[in-house]
């Protein structure tokens, strides 16, 4: 099942890659550094649906105690933070040569940067943890916690920010976007979300044999 | 519960010295790190309050479960029979208690360091305090619990709550700014929503999960 999913997903990027480099169009006052978006932007909604997998395993492992349902939700949340972290590590290489800066206290990238320090603490309590069950169990607290922050997380910081300085500067015009430009989002959309979920069903496999070999 | 931990707090006053002169050497540390200009100092001074007013809980919060761990009372705590929110409820108010205490002394020795004119803004402040802190201790009391049968835990315990704790902080902030610029309540009512919506995720998850953590 999952060799499929990562046949799938290298076929999914490939055709991502066609979409951004071949199909979509240089854009016209960014010029190439723009393709970056075709990562950047699916990455971070894959990493937030890997946060939401993560939240509904965390309530079903506390609700019926499956181990299964603890190990999808440590590997959501693991790929969850790594697609965050390429989110912000692409937007900083496209913020230099447009904003000028590497980072700037904006909203979104305060907002998603908060989200990215919880979800590592996330993965630092697993680890302090030897005790595999009670493991399992704060995590999945946590998990619930941090996952419900961000709502608040985002409309805190959103309201900080956007009470200064008008919202529209740094705001990606989605009016605007040529349907070209948006199939290419999709398609790039698609195959990080298969990837996600190759690297997940392999992370929750590999979990499952660590437990096996020590137990 | 609340009774116990308020009763062992008021006999050896351990914490809430200890927190008080933290927090009076937190002041002094502002103090130096920022210079004598009083226009800048004004600027950040609600900032500075409401880091006074979390470092310290983060302070007083990672102490909660520290007396039953010492005292080998924790297979008490989980033996307990009845409903486990009762703990979590008893610790919570009990910690409440012993921050808001600290929190009007901080405010008392802001007021004289600092040479701020509360005055009028002083009913909206308590408001803002009281949600505030109760946000805190409610993600805390959860976190301590968690953390106190942790390896490296008073590392690990400010490291899980501070950036859960983002929204408090910069609704707080905000509010307090207001306050003490005379803006109307109003003005700042999006935060104090945002301030009890928090409030209440927390402590809805705080009472619904606490069993979790108690269950060894």
């Amino acid at each position: 099942m999952s060799t499929a999913l990562g046949w799938l997903a290298a076929a999914g990027l490939a055709a991502g890659l066609g979409m951004g480099f071949g199909v979509a169009p240089r854009e016209v006052t960014q010029g190439n550094v723009q393709r970056i978006m075709y990562l950047h932007v699916p990455a971070v909604w894959v990493a937030y649906l890997a946060f939401a997998a993560g939240l509904v395993a965390s309530i079903v492992y506390l609700a019926r105690r499956r181990p299964a349902a603890d190990r999808l939700a440590h590997a959501a949340c693991e790929v969850g933070t790594l697609f965050l972290g390429v989110n912000i590590a692409t937007g900083a290489i496209w913020g230099k040569p447009t904003w000028g800066t590497w980072w700037t206290w904006d909203a979104r990238l305060t907002s998603v940067a908060v989200v990215f320090v919880m979800f590592v603490a996330y993965l630092l309590l697993r680890q302090a943890i030897e005790d595999r069950e009670r493991a399992a169990r704060y995590a999945a607290v946590l998990g619930i916690v941090a996952a419900l922050n961000i709502p608040l997380v985002h409309f805190s910081v959103y309201w900080w920010r956007t009470l200064h300085q008008p919202p529209s500067l740094l705001k990606p015009g989605s009016s605007t976007m040529p349907p070209v430009i948006l199939a290419a989002l999709l398609v790039n959309f698609a195959a990080l979300a298969l990837l996600g979920a190759y690297f997940i069903a392999r992370r929750t496999r590999v979990l499952a044999a660590e437990e096996e070999a020590l137990a | 519960m609340a009774w116990k931990d308020l009763l062992v707090e008021r006999r050896s006053k351990e914490t809430l010295n200890a927190l008080l002169f933290f927090s009076l050497a937190l002041l002094f540390v502002f103090q130096f790190a920022l210079g004598p200009d009083r226009e800048r100092l004004g600027a950040v001074l609600p900032g500075l309050l409401w880091l006074g007013f979390i470092l310290s809980g983060v302070l007083g919060l990672g102490r909660a479960f520290l007396v039953e761990r010492e005292n080998d009372c924790w297979e008490g705590l989980l033996l307990t029979p009845g409903d486990k929110s009762a703990i979590y409820l008893g610790k919570l108010a009990g910690s409440l208690a012993l921050m808001l205490v600290v929190e009007a002394l901080v405010l008392a020795l802001f007021v004289v360091f600092f040479n701020v004119d509360l005055g009028p803004a002083l009913p909206g402040l308590a408001l803002v305090i009281v949600l505030g802190t109760i946000g805190v201790a409610a993600v805390g009391t959860l976190f301590a619990a968690m953390t106190a049968q942790v390896r490296a835990r008073e590392l690990l315990f400010p490291v899980l709550l501070l950036p859960v704790l983002v929204p408090v902080l910069l609704g707080t902030v905000k509010v307090t700014e207001a306050l003490l610029l005379r803006e109307p309540l109003a003005d700042v009512a999006h935060w104090l929503k945002l301030l009890v919506a928090a409030d209440v995720v927390y402590l809805a998850i705080g009472l619904l999960t606490f069993d979790v953590i108690l269950e060894g």
